[in-house]
C-alpha cells in the first residue's frame, strides 16, 4: 500500500511542489543575510574586539603599569616595562601586545583595576602582515582614542552586571 | 622549661619565649605585623591576638611571655573575630593603592588581608593623607600606606644603630618621622625589608618590575668578604635587585646597602666583547681567537720568570686556580692575590682567617680593632659587634682612626705605637683584655697592607699569646679581610712561588722593564701608573667584567663574567666556602673565567687537565681540602707564623676602605652607588619629589 502511495507522489511531484513551496515561504520572510561590509549586525556590549588603552576625560592615561593583566594574560601576549615619570608617576614605557597570540579571552581587562586596557567592539583589525599585529602602546593608545565613544557606551551598558 | 597546651597539643618550650614563639614551635600560624624576630617586641599592632583559657579578652602573644600550664586557642570563633576587627581598623587609613604599590604581590598586609579580612570596607569617610618623608637616595617614602608598626624605628635604633627616625604625635595624628635627612646607615637598605607595607619601597627599583616576574637564585654576594648570603631576581638577562637570604652564622637576615644596591652596576660598563690594542694604540674589538692569538704571539719565547699575574679582588677559586695551573706551566713562580700588597702570612690558616667567626663575636667579651673601620669594610660583622655591645658585659677598644662604629668603644690611639703599648701590657685596655674570659682582636687591612705589615703582624699575635686569645675552644685572633677573593686565593696557594716576585715586586719589575708580560685577572685596585704607558711598559693582559683601570691600561681585554653570571666558589673571611650560583649569562661574547683560561692554555699549547666545572672543582679540593667542606667552617690550627719582628712605622692606620659605596670595579659603575656617594659622603641633599602617583 505505501509503494503505490510513494509512487503516486512521485508521479504528481509531490516532493518537488512541498519543496518548491518551502522556497516559496521564505521568498516573503524577511531575509537573513547581511551586505557585509555596508550591513552589520548587531554587537553585545561585553564583544572582546580589538585592544584599546583609554584615557581620562582630561588626556591623562589610565594605564598605572601595575602589570596585572601582563600576570594574567594565558596567552604570554603582553609585555610590559615601567618606571617612574618626570612627575614620579608610576606609568608603562612600553606597553606591547602581540595580536597574534592573543585569544581574545578578555582576562586583561577583567584584571585591569582602572579600566584602562580594554576589548573594543572593533574586529576589522585584519592586516596583510604579522608585524602590524605587533600593537605597540601608541597603537593602542590611538584605538582607544578613536573607539573611546563605543567602549564609554558598552562599559555603561554592562556596568549594572558587573 | 614550661608547658602549655596550644589548640589542643601539649608543647614544652624554653623559659623566656613568647606565646607566639610557643605557637610557631607548634607549628600554629599566627599573623603578625610588628612582631620581627630580630627586633625588641612592641605589640601595637595587635593582629596576633589569641585567646587564652582565664583570660578575660584576646592577648597579644607577641608582648605574653609563656608560663606553666598555658591553654591558648587559637581557632575559635572570638579569635576570628578579633583578627576580623583589628584587620577592618588597619585597613581603614590605609589607601586602596595596592596596583601601583610597589610592595604588591609581597605585602604582609596584603597577604593577609586575603586570609583575615572582610571582602568589602564598611568605611565610607575619608581616609588619613601622610606627607612623604625624605629618607636618601635609597628608600622611597609613601607615608599614607604606613600603619604605625615602627618595625623600621626598631630597626634603626636597635640594629643600624642611627637614631633617625621616630614616632610622633597620637591617634589620628601618629605618624613616622625622619630628620628630613637621608638615613645616615650602610644598613638603611633594610628597612624597606622590614616594612611590612609599601610605606618603605626601594627607590631605585621603584615600579620596573613585579615579584611575580622575576627569578629568584641563591647566591653569594662578593662585595665584601663577609660572603652575605643573598638572592639575585633577575628579569630577562638583567639583574633587577639583590634581597638578603636568612644565615644564621653570616648576616643573620640583613644585607648592606652596597650588597643590595650595587648591582645596578652589573648592567653598566661591561666589557662584552674581546679588545686587543692596535698598532695607533687604541683598543679595538676582535674576535676570541685573534685575542688569542696576540697573547700568544707574545708570550712566545719570553721566559717564564718574566710573566706574572695578579688576581684581583672579586675573583672566584676557579678561576684563579685556572690561573695559577696556567701560570705554572708557563714556567712563571711571580702570582700573586694580595694586591693591595696586605703583608699577610699565607704559611698557617689560622694567620689570616677570621678565627672567631661572625657568630662567635656573640661569645666573646672584649674585642680589639686595630686598623680597621668594620663599618665600612664589613657592615655586617660591625652589625654583630654592635649587637654584642648592647647585650652588655662587653668592651671594644680602637686603633685607627677615630670613626662612628655606631656603638661606644674605647679610643686607644691612631697607631702602631698604641698597638706596641697594648703588646706590652701597658695601658688600661690591656688590663680589659687581661680580665676577659674570651677576648678577640680584630686585624683590618688598613694596618696590614703597609710596608711594616708584617712587623704590625707579629706584634698582633704577641698579643694574642699573651692575653689568652687563644684557649680550648677559642680562638681570638681575627683578620677582617676587604676583598671576597682573599681567603680563596690564600687557601689555594695564588701566591709568588720559589723565588717568585709578590705584588710589589712584580710592579717594581713592571717599572724596571724585568717583568716582560702581566696578566691581570679582574685586577683594578692596582697603581696602573706603575706599570707604565701602553706600548712601552709590559705587555698588559687583563680579564675582568668591567671597563675600569685595569681595562684601560690593558693591552689584551678577555671580557669575563661578573659573580652573578657564573657558578663559582668564594671563601669569605672566615674561611666558609660558599657556592654562588649562576643568575643570569654574561653580555655579548662574555664567558665565565675559567672556561676563558682554559681556552687561552690551549692556544698557549699549556692545555689545562679539566673540561668542566666539576673536574676543575674536584682538582680544587686536592689543592686544599678545605674547599670540600661547603659552607661549614673548620677551626684552623695556630701554628708558627708572623715570626718578622721589626721595626712599626709611625704613621696611623689608614682603613682601605676610603668611600664605603665605591670600592670596587661593580659599585664604581652603579647609579645608584653614585647618588649615594653625593648624599653621603658629599652631602648633597635632595628633597622629595612631590607627588607619587
Amino acid at each position: 500500500m505505501s509503494m503505490i502511495d510513494r509512487n503516486l507522489r512521485s508521479l504528481l511531484l509531490g516532493e518537488l511542489i512541498s519543496g518548491m513551496s518551502l522556497t516559496l515561504r521564505y521568498f516573503f520572510k524577511p531575509k537573513v543575510t547581511l551586505n557585509y561590509p555596508y550591513e552589520k549586525g548587531p554587537l553585545s556590549p561585553r564583544f572582546r574586539g580589538e585592544h584599546a588603552l583609554r584615557r581620562y576625560p582630561n588626556g591623562e592615561e589610565r594605564c598605572i603599569a601595575c602589570k596585572l593583566c601582563e600576570a594574567v594574560c594565558p596567552a604570554l601576549a603582553i609585555t610590559i616595562e615601567a618606571e617612574p615619570r618626570s612627575d614620579g608617576s608610576r606609568r608603562t614605557t612600553r606597553y606591547d601586545i602581540d595580536m597574534t597570540k592573543c585569544i581574545y579571552c578578555g582576562l586583561c581587562q577583567e584584571a585591569c583595576p582602572v579600566d584602562a586596557i580594554v576589548e573594543g567592539p572593533n574586529f576589522e583589525f585584519a592586516t596583510e602582515t604579522r608585524e602590524e599585529l605587533f600593537y605597540n602602546k601608541d597603537k593602542l593608545l590611538a584605538n582607544g582614542d578613536r573607539w573611546e565613544h563605543e567602549i564609554a557606551q558598552n562599559l555603561e551598558l554592562d556596568a549594572p552586571y558587573r | 622549661m614550661p608547658k602549655l597546651t596550644i589548640d589542643g597539643k601539649e608543647i614544652e618550650v624554653a623559659e623566656g619565649l613568647s606565646v607566639l614563639q610557643a605557637c610557631e614551635l607548634a607549628g600554629v600560624e599566627i599573623p603578625r605585623f610588628c612582631y620581627h624576630d630580630r627586633l625588641s617586641v612592641a605589640g601595637n599592632c595587635r593582629m596576633c591576638l589569641v585567646e587564652m583559657e582565664r583570660a578575660p579578652k584576646p592577648i597579644a602573644s607577641c608582648a605574653m611571655p609563656v608560663g606553666e600550664g598555658m591553654v591558648i586557642k587559637t581557632d575559635t570563633d572570638k579569635v576570628k573575630k578579633a583578627r576580623n576587627g583589628v584587620m577592618e581598623f588597619l585597613l581603614i587609613n590605609h589607601p586602596l593603592d595596592c596596583p601601583i604599590c610597589d610592595q604588591g604581590g609581597e605585602c604582609d598586609l596584603q597577604d593577609q588581608a586575603v586570609a583575615y579580612g572582610f571582602d568589602r570596607s564598611r568605611y565610607d569617610e575619608n581616609k588619613r593623607a601622610v606627607s612623604e618623608k625624605f629618607m636618601g637616595p635609597l628608600i622611597k617614602t609613601i607615608m599614607t600606606r604606613c600603619i604605625q608598626c615602627t618595625r623600621c624605628v626598631r630597626f634603626a635604633t636597635e640594629i643600624a644603630g642611627v637614631e633617625d627616625i621616630g614616632l610622633v604625635n597620637r591617634g589620628e595624628n601618629a605618624e613616622i618621622t625622619t630628620l628630613e635627612r637621608a638615613i645616615d646607615s650602610e644598613l638603611s637598605g633594610n628597612l624597606v625589608d622590614v616594612c611590612p607595607v609599601g610605606a618603605l619601597t626601594s627607590k631605585p627599583y621603584a615600579f620596573v618590575a613585579r615579584p611575580w616576574e622575576l627569578r629568584k637564585t641563591d647566591s653569594i654576594d662578593v662585595l665584601d668578604a663577609v660572603g652575605s648570603n643573598i638572592r639575585v631576581d633577575t628579569r630577562g638577562r638583567e639583574v633587577m635587585r639583590v634581597l638578603p637570604r636568612l644565615h644564621e652564622d653570616i648576616n643573620e637576615e640583613w644585607i648592606n646597602d652596597k650588597t643590595r644596591h650595587a648591582c645596578d652596576g652589573l648592567g653598566r660598563q661591561r666589557l662584552d666583547r674581546p679588545y686587543l690594542r692596535n698598532g695607533a694604540g687604541r683598543l679595538e674589538p676582535v674576535s676570541w681567537a685573534v685575542a688569542f692569538k696576540a697573547i700568544a704571539d707574545r708570550l712566545k719565547g719570553v721566559a717564564g720568570n718574566r710573566i706574572a699575574a695578579i688576581a684581583g679582588d672579586l675573583c672566584d677559586a676557579e678561576s684563579m686556580l685556572a690561573l695559577k695551573d696556567l701560570m705554572t706551566g708557563l714556567g712563571s713562580p711571580n702570582l700573586d692575590c694580595r694586591q693591595d700588597g696586605a703583608q699577610l702570612d699565607p704559611s698557617c690558616r689560622a694567620g689570616y682567617l677570621f678565627n672567631t667567626t661572625i657568630a662567635g663575636i656573640e661569645q666573646s667579651d672584649a674585642a680589639l680593632i686595630v686598623g680597621s673601620n668594620p663599618r665600612w669594610e664589613a657592615a655586617m660583622i660591625n652589625a654583630r659587634l654592635r649587637k654584642r655591645v648592647l647585650q652588655g658585659g662587653f668592651k671594644a677598644g680602637l686603633i685607627g682612626r677615630q670613626v662612628d662604629l655606631t656603638f661606644s668603644y674605647d679610643y686607644l690611639g691612631a697607631g702602631p705605637e698604641s698597638l706596641a703599648e697594648i703588646a706590652e701590657g701597658r695601658g688600661a685596655f690591656a688590663e680589659v683584655l687581661k680580665k676577659a674570659e674570651r677576648p678577640m682582636l680584630i686585624l683590618g687591612m688598613g694596618a696590614l697592607a703597609r710596608p711594616d705589615g708584617a712587623a704590625v703582624l707579629a706584634t698582633a699575635r704577641r698579643i694574642a699569646e699573651r692575653y689568652g686569645l687563644l684557649a680550648e675552644g677559642w680562638n681570638g685572633f681575627n683578620v677582617l679581610h676587604t676583598a671576597a677573593a682573599r681567603v680563596g686565593g690564600l687557601d689555594l696557594g695564588f701566591l709568588p712561588g720559589e723565588g717568585g716576585r709578590d705584588t710589589a715586586g712584580i710592579l717594581q719589575g713592571c717599572g724596571d722593564g724585568s717583568v716582560a708580560a702581566l696578566y691581570l685577572l679582574g685586577a683594578d685596585e692596582l697603581d696602573m701608573g706603575r706599570l707604565g704607558d701602553a706600548g712601552k711598559g709590559p705587555f698588559v693582559i687583563y680579564q675582568g667584567h668591567h671597563g675600569d683601570a685595569g681595562a684601560h691600561r690593558a693591552d689584551v681585554i678577555l671580557p669575563g663574567a661578573a659573580y652573578t653570571e657564573k657558578n663559582a666558589t668564594y671563601v669569605n673571611t672566615e674561611g666558609r666556602v660558599q657556592l654562588a650560583r649562576l643568575a643570569c649569562f654574561p653580555p655579548g661574547e662574555a664567558r665565565e673565567d675559567w672556561t676563558i683560561l682554559r681556552a687561552l692554555s690551549e692556544t698557549l699549547g699549556q692545555q689545562l687537565p679539566y673540561d668542566n666545572l666539576g673536574e676543575l672543582r674536584q682538582r680544587l679540593v686536592e689543592t686544599n681540602r678545605n674547599f670540600a667542606a661547603v659552607d661549614q667552617i673548620e677551626p684552623a690550627a695556630w701554628d708558627s707564623f708572623g715570626q718578622a719582628e721589626g721595626p712599626m712605622d709611625a704613621a696611623p692606620f689608614a682603613s682601605p676602605v676610603g668611600v664605603f659605596y665605591m670600592t670596587d670595579p661593580i659599585s664604581r659603575a652603579s647609579e645608584t652607588m653614585a647618588q649615594c656617594v653625593e648624599a653621603f659622603s658629599l652631602g648633597v641633599r635632595k628633597g622629595a619629589t612631590g607627588t607619587h602617583g
